[in-house]
């Protein structure tokens, strides 16, 4: 196996809340699964914003407004490259990868599924890939079917033309949130096209940890949240193809978003400020925009790598320290996994354990992981889940090994 | 930060080892469940009341130490108990959890109602984020109390 290049010491330099010290000692932080840290970088530029080029953007003729909106449209420019689409008005800010799975599911599910119209999900998938469709169910009618698992928390792909057969929309995770796998993208992308189908892809766990191309995956939506990129809380994407963007009927009314209002009614503004109706996150944009930077800076090549190198270790160490008593679930091969685990271990439950980390200063989380389908795939009510990113390493897997043996202690199995 | 040992006193821990009154009661017993939507545990509680007692009580799901310690204790402390007792237990319960009343103020702890083996749970209160898991059997008690 080759090994990142990545000084991780020096990545992790550069984010201060991993300074710092709890209870006189170093913080662990395993949860980037849920929401990642921030660089200095972010948090200087979205400071630096704030202090000297905070301003309404899109709408105020001044030189401050202007210099704002730049600023702003300067990370919708960032967010295009790198995820490599076509034109930065396919870029649509959004809240987050919620509301950007929301708004595919509302605007074009509303616009284009009738009673019976088939949308096909996966089993490994989040709620926020789930709920939307199944308000499309009730509302509509519409037909859900489900990719099943394989034993090892991969796609089981035995059957997905006939599931296919006949839908017009299959919408799935790039990177389960829960069983750190990744799926084909791109075979998955074909295989909705070859079914007449649009194919919408989760990116919110993918887009963190790995080079995104929406080109070469030839996707239709793809929506990821900046908060787990190093980029602040607040503010998401969704890019779309153009052509479906614009035949889209919008979503949400209000400023920004029209080109003219009269007494009897309206016209939408042209992409993307059509589907941002109202102030957007401005500084935000700006943060996200400085997350890309310093995630380019990086390389998301050694990212990845980094990545699998920890997954790798993981994998070995918890294995060989405790054999048979941690079941992790999801794929062991780490060319199909990013470095996002959940377990069970020695039948604690993993909210006691996720207490019992705590005392280490090792930050889990504990419970169904918006993924409550999954949960009862798996035959669970809840997993302990560790998830890795780029500032951590593998001292950081040994802390978690050691508190995990504490947690034997205590209860005693 | 508080000592684990707060939370996870032996009787807490022996609770969970070996949950008391588990099981299910046939209809027409009471019957609720009760979710933490935050970590997926869930509490069934079954309920025999008859002449304004509870005469059985059964307890089933799946959840952390905590919750399934305060379902076992609770199952023991109300069974043969009259219902107003109860729900006298249930207040003086939840005051020592640190949650208000219906109007928003703060349980004053009722001197001729007796935790008992419960008092053990008390540390729970200074772990913020598991007063919830100890308290999701006791609502799920009052639910199927209402169904009585």
């Amino acid at each position: 196996m080759t090994h990142s290049s990545l000084d991780i010491a020096a990545v992790k330099a550069q984010f201060p809340l991993l300074q710092r010290e709890l209870n006189g000692s170093p913080l662990v932080y395993l949860d980037s699964a849920n929401t990642s840290q921030k660089p200095r970088t972010v948090i200087d530029a979205m400071t630096q914003f704030m202090e000297h080029s905070y301003a309404p953007i899109n709408r105020s003729a001044y030189q401050l407004a202007a210099e704002a909106t730049d600023q702003f449209e300067g990370a919708r420019t960032k967010v295009r490259r790198f995820i490599n689409a076509r034109r930065d008005h396919e870029v649509v800010f959004t809240k987050n990868a919620t509301e950007s799975l929301n708004l595919v599911a509302y605007s074009w599910g509303r616009a284009n599924l009738a009673a019976g119209d088939v949308v096909v999900l996966t089993e490994m998938e989040h709620h926020a890939n789930i709920v939307p469709w199944h308000m499309l169910v009730q509302e509509k009618g519409i037909e859900l079917r489900w990719v099943p698992l394989t034993d090892d928390g991969q796609l089981d792909l035995t059957d997905l033309s006939t599931l296919l057969d006949g839908a017009k929309a299959f919408s799935f995770t790039a990177m389960s949130n829960v069983l750190g796998t990744i799926t084909p993208v791109q075979q998955l992308c074909a295989a909705a096209h070859a079914a007449g189908a649009i194919a919408i892809v989760d990116g919110c766990q993918y887009v963190p940890h790995n080079i995104t191309d929406v080109q070469a995956w030839d996707a239709d939506f793809l929506a990821f949240s900046s908060h787990k990129l190093c980029g602040p809380s607040g503010i998401g994407v969704l890019w779309g193809r153009e052509e479906l963007l614009d035949a889209m009927p919008p979503f949400l009314g209000g400023g920004n978003m029209i080109a003219d209002v009269r007494f009897d009614g309206f016209t939408t503004a042209p992409l993307p400020a059509k589907f941002e109706a109202g102030t957007p996150p401005i500084t935000e944009a700006v943060g996200l925009g400085a997350a890309l930077d310093f995630l380019n800076g990086l390389g998301m090549a050694n990212v990845r790598q980094h990545e699998m190198d920890v997954a790798a270790y993981a994998i070995s160490t918890l294995t060989e320290r405790f054999g048979d008593d941690i079941q992790l679930h999801g794929p062991c091969n780490v060319e199909v996994r990013g470095a996002t685990f959940s377990f069970a271990f020695r039948g604690i439950h993993p909210h006691d354990l996720s207490q019992v980390l705590d005392q280490r200063n090792v930050c889990v989380r504990a419970g169904h992981h918006c993924a409550k389908p999954l949960m009862r795939r798996l035959g669970v009510n809840a997993t302990a889940r560790a998830s890795f990113y780029v500032y951590n390493d593998t001292h950081d897997v040994d802390v978690l090994a050691d508190a995990l043996d504490s947690a034997t202690d205590i209860f005693g199995f | 930060m508080p000592g684990l040992e707060d939370l996870y006193r032996e009787i807490i821990l022996d609770h969970h080892r070996n949950p008391r009154n588990r099981g299910e009661l046939a209809p027409p017993a009471s019957h609720a469940v009760g979710h933490n939507p935050l970590c997926g545990d869930e509490i069934d509680v079954y309920l025999d009341v008859t002449d304004g007692i509870i005469t059985d009580v059964k307890v089933g799901g799946q959840g952390c130490s905590i919750s399934q310690s305060s379902a076992s204790m609770m199952s023991q402390a109300v069974k043969g108990k009259p219902v107003d007792e109860v729900r006298a237990l249930v207040r003086r319960f939840k005051g020592m959890m640190s949650i208000p009343d219906e109007d928003g103020n703060p349980i004053e702890p009722d001197p001729a109602v007796k935790l008992g083996d419960l008092e053990a749970l008390q540390g729970v209160v200074k772990f913020p984020v598991r007063i919830k898991c100890a308290t999701l059997a006791w609502n799920t008690l009052l639910e199927a109390l209402e169904q009585g």
